[in-house]
């Protein structure tokens, strides 16, 4: 089925072909071509006001829908502009094509006017890039790219087109079969490293579930639960992996790291068998690595055999998709039950439900009357269900959001985890609430980070995609401000951003055809998320004024142990005075 | 250049023959932090794979690290280490050294003990091709060093293990996978 037609039809046909239905993106002088028969093509392109925001809409589509999302740029600085979400995208595997412009493919190397080397460039934060100067090739990289970004650990893929392949007549002909010899994930775990990693699980007696995101983007949540209620085994998720298990679960410990819960943080730092699924040990989970879970051994799963041992030694290391593996160590230890083999976990459990019973999140309530940022988000939590979707931005508030919501439901919460970037959220709502635009989406989202990327609101407004925006508003770079009081003698450089006064939250939404409301009280704080829940027609923006002071708790200070976590500011959990589990067994 | 030590170790890469691809394994190496002693690339049996040899400097558990990584990039097909004792490998050399009437015996009688060859003559100095390995090299130049080198140009080793077996026969098949099919159609 070959037909004549230019390289630019044959790129949007090549893009609905892959299964597009959306595109985020903003054209300009190398893409144009490509904008011509995008009006003609049954793809709803959707016209941002910053190719960033283009990118991480991608991204919040493609974290709600589990599908590729797509972005398209044009060349120079429209294509510089992907580099922040291509690197997010890349440091949370977020299967995501971005297509950019180039200029003419016999002006590439001559500092054309809005050149720029995006494929080296992007290098190395794309899971792979391409860059195209025959139109001949343009259906077959399509099919690559999304391939690519699709399967495997999924990421990023650049598709760079040089605009003479995009005027230039070719043959469109959608491929038959990819050739591509150096791409071969594994996704089949092995069953001798399955029968190991069983063996362990039941020899152990104090383990934990060490839950990444991995586990979201293996669409794995539904089998992990009958792993963990199969064994009893407590389960801890990390940010990227907040959803994969249900947050109300009595096995479930929290969030682990720097601000995790104390259950988290000590079940991972006392335990002698980590079961690592689509996690990677990330320094911001292990704090200092010497000290970290130092009488555990290690089972770790993960679709990327880079990750496996990269951070921390591994016992039984398994490459393989994470819902196989998880089917498969399912099936082992289902064998050994019916065998009368079961794991003995009592004392350890016990131990655990003490903890969290103990030291549970908690926060302090101001007292000259001002509203406690926690408290907005779990009355959020709590009013707009665990159906809902919620895309938080970087820094204290992400923290609250991902602590005081609470989640139970796969792709719920959308972050950026690993680059952690401000401006996320806004965009990433947006993308979201296009995927999935029968569920209610919140940004959460800072007054610092809001103030990144909210001319998207401009993009929400006139196209029909009304997601609700919570502005958590400490009026300061409030993480960085929490460091400042706790490392640098309360020296605030720099940090205080005056958005109380500047800009007024609500005139800015209302300037952008979005209903503005504003909070700063305990007790209007349901009937305000009430109001934004019953507008389903315009996006919403509340400006919650919260309490400045507040900080995130629990907290391990950068590089220190695990060990030394503070769940208050000076306040240290005390565990071996009742202690009831035999730690040394 | 330094001796070999037990942290240089040798990696053959076959790689697909596309514009960028040494951009990418450089950038790979040089953004985590692996250095590189010496890297040869060039074509092999297979017109659309080349041939990487890569000697990198680092320790067994980040050398597991590098092949790991190497073998993330989509157009890396396989990658071998090769033992020294198990492979054969040679760099070249070219050098010009200062040989007037008075010094030339000398230097070809070097030249003839090392089995290196002389492919250029001036009045004043003589070039000298040689091959061998990195220590018959590095032995003939601290030889030839007190005539006086005037310029030096060497490559980066390339590499082949001993014996019949290929590296590279069953990985150079065309293997392709069915493509996702168009939707709608």
């Amino acid at each position: 089925m070959s037909e004549q037609m230019t390289g630019a039809q044959s790129l949007v046909r090549s893009l609905e072909a892959a299964g597009t239905e959306h595109i985020f993106g903003i054209p300009g002088g190398a893409i144009l071509p490509a904008y011509d028969p995008l009006m003609d093509s049954s793809i709803r392109h959707i016209l941002v006001r910053h190719e960033q925001g283009a990118g991480h809409a991608a991204q919040g589509y493609a974290a709600a829908t589990g599908r590729v999302g797509v972005c398209m740029a044009t060349s120079g600085p429209g294509a510089t502009n992907l580099v922040t979400p291509l690197a997010d995208a890349h440091m949370d595997s977020v299967p995501i094509v971005a297509i950019t412009g180039q200029v003419g493919a016999a002006q590439i190397g001559t500092d054309a006017f809005q050149e720029a080397d995006i494929r080296g460039i992007t290098m190395p934060i794309t899971k792979h890039n391409f860059l195209v100067t025959d139109p001949a090739d343009i259906p077959r990289t399509v099919a690559e790219a999304f391939h690519i970004a699709s399967t495997g650990r999924p990421g990023p893929v650049l598709v760079d087109v040089a605009k003479s392949a995009l005027q230039a007549m070719t043959t469109y002909a959608w491929p038959t079969e990819l050739n591509l010899p150096g791409y071969r994930p594994v996704t089949r775990p092995h069953s001798k490293q399955i029968r190991e990693a069983a063996r362990l699980i039941l020899e152990s007696r104090r383990p934990v579930l060490y839950v990444g995101g991995g586990t979201i983007r293996a669409r794995a949540s539904r089998e992990l639960r009958v792993l963990a209620e199969l064994t009893g085994m407590p389960v801890v998720t990390t940010l990227m992996a907040r959803g994969a298990f249900p947050d109300s679960h009595p096995q479930h410990l929290g969030m682990p790291g720097m601000h995790g819960t104390v259950a988290a943080v000590m079940g991972l730092q006392r335990s002698d068998l980590i079961i690592s699924l689509g996690a990677r040990f990330d320094d911001r989970v292990t704090g200092n690595l010497d000290s970290f879970a130092p009488g555990a051994r290690v089972i770790h799963a993960d679709i990327d055999p880079a990750e496996i041992g990269k951070n921390r030694a591994v016992d039984v290391p398994i490459v393989g998709d994470c819902r196989e593996v998880i089917s498969d160590l399912i099936v082992a230890l289902k064998a050994e039950a019916d065998a009368g083999h079961t794991g003995d976990y009592e004392g350890w459990v016990d131990f655990l439900a003490g903890v969290k019973k103990k030291y549970p999140l908690g926060y302090d309530t101001p007292t000259d009357g001002g509203l406690a940022p926690q408290y907005v988000l779990e009355r959020l939590g709590a009013i707009a269900g665990p159906e809902a979707i919620y895309c938080a931005g970087v820094g204290q508030h992400q923290m609250w959001a991902a602590h005081f919501v609470g989640y139970e439901n796969p792709n719920t919460w959308i972050n950026s985890g690993g680059l952690g970037t401000m401006g996320f959220s806004v965009p990433a709502a947006m993308g979201a609430k296009v995927g999935r635009p029968d569920a209610t989406v919140w940004s959460i989202d800072g007054d610092g980070c809001f103030q990144m990327t909210n001319q998207e609101l401009a993009t929400c407004a006139i196209n029909d995609i009304p997601i609700k925006v919570a502005i958590i508003n400490n009026e300061s770079l409030g993480m960085v401000r929490q460091w400042q009081t706790l490392f640098y003698n309360e020296r605030y450089s720099n940090t205080d951003l005056h958005s109380k006064r500047i800009p007024d939250f609500v005139k800015l939404a209302d300037a952008y055809g979005c209903v503005g409301l504003a909070c700063d009280s305990p007790g209007e704080v349901d009937a305000t998320i009430q109001k934004a829940m019953e507008i389903n027609d315009l996006p919403v923006v509340v400006d919650f004024r919260v309490h400045r002071d507040a900080m995130v708790w629990p907290m391990v200070a950068a590089g220190t142990s695990n060990d030394d976590i503070k769940y208050a500011r000076d306040m240290a959990p005390r565990f071996d005075d009742d202690t009831e589990v035999d730690l040394r067994a | 250049m330094s001796m070999p030590s037990n942290s240089r170790h040798t990696l053959s890469v076959l790689v697909e023959n596309k514009p960028g691809v040494l951009a990418r394994i450089a950038g790979l190496f040089s953004r985590r932090g692996y250095n590189i002693d010496s890297l040869a690339v060039g074509p092999t049996e297979h017109p659309e794979v080349s041939r990487m040899t890569i000697v990198v400097n680092v320790e067994e558990s980040p050398l597991e690290q590098v092949t790991k990584q190497l073998n993330k990039l989509v157009e890396v097909i396989k990658i071998v280490e090769l033992d020294t004792s198990a492979s054969v490998n040679r760099e070249l050399l070219l050098v010009k050294v200062k040989a007037d009437v008075e010094t030339r015996g000398q230097v070809l009688d070097t030249v003839q003990l090392f089995r290196a060859k002389v492919v250029d003559i001036a009045p004043d100095a003589v070039t000298i091709q040689a091959v061998g390995n990195a220590a018959k090299l590095s032995d003939l130049l601290r030889v030839l060093e007190p005539f006086g080198i005037r310029e030096l140009v060497q490559s980066g080793m390339v590499a082949i293990g001993r014996g019949s077996r290929s590296i590279s026969e069953r990985n150079l098949r065309p293997v392709t996978i069915p493509a996702p099919p168009a939707v709608g159609g």
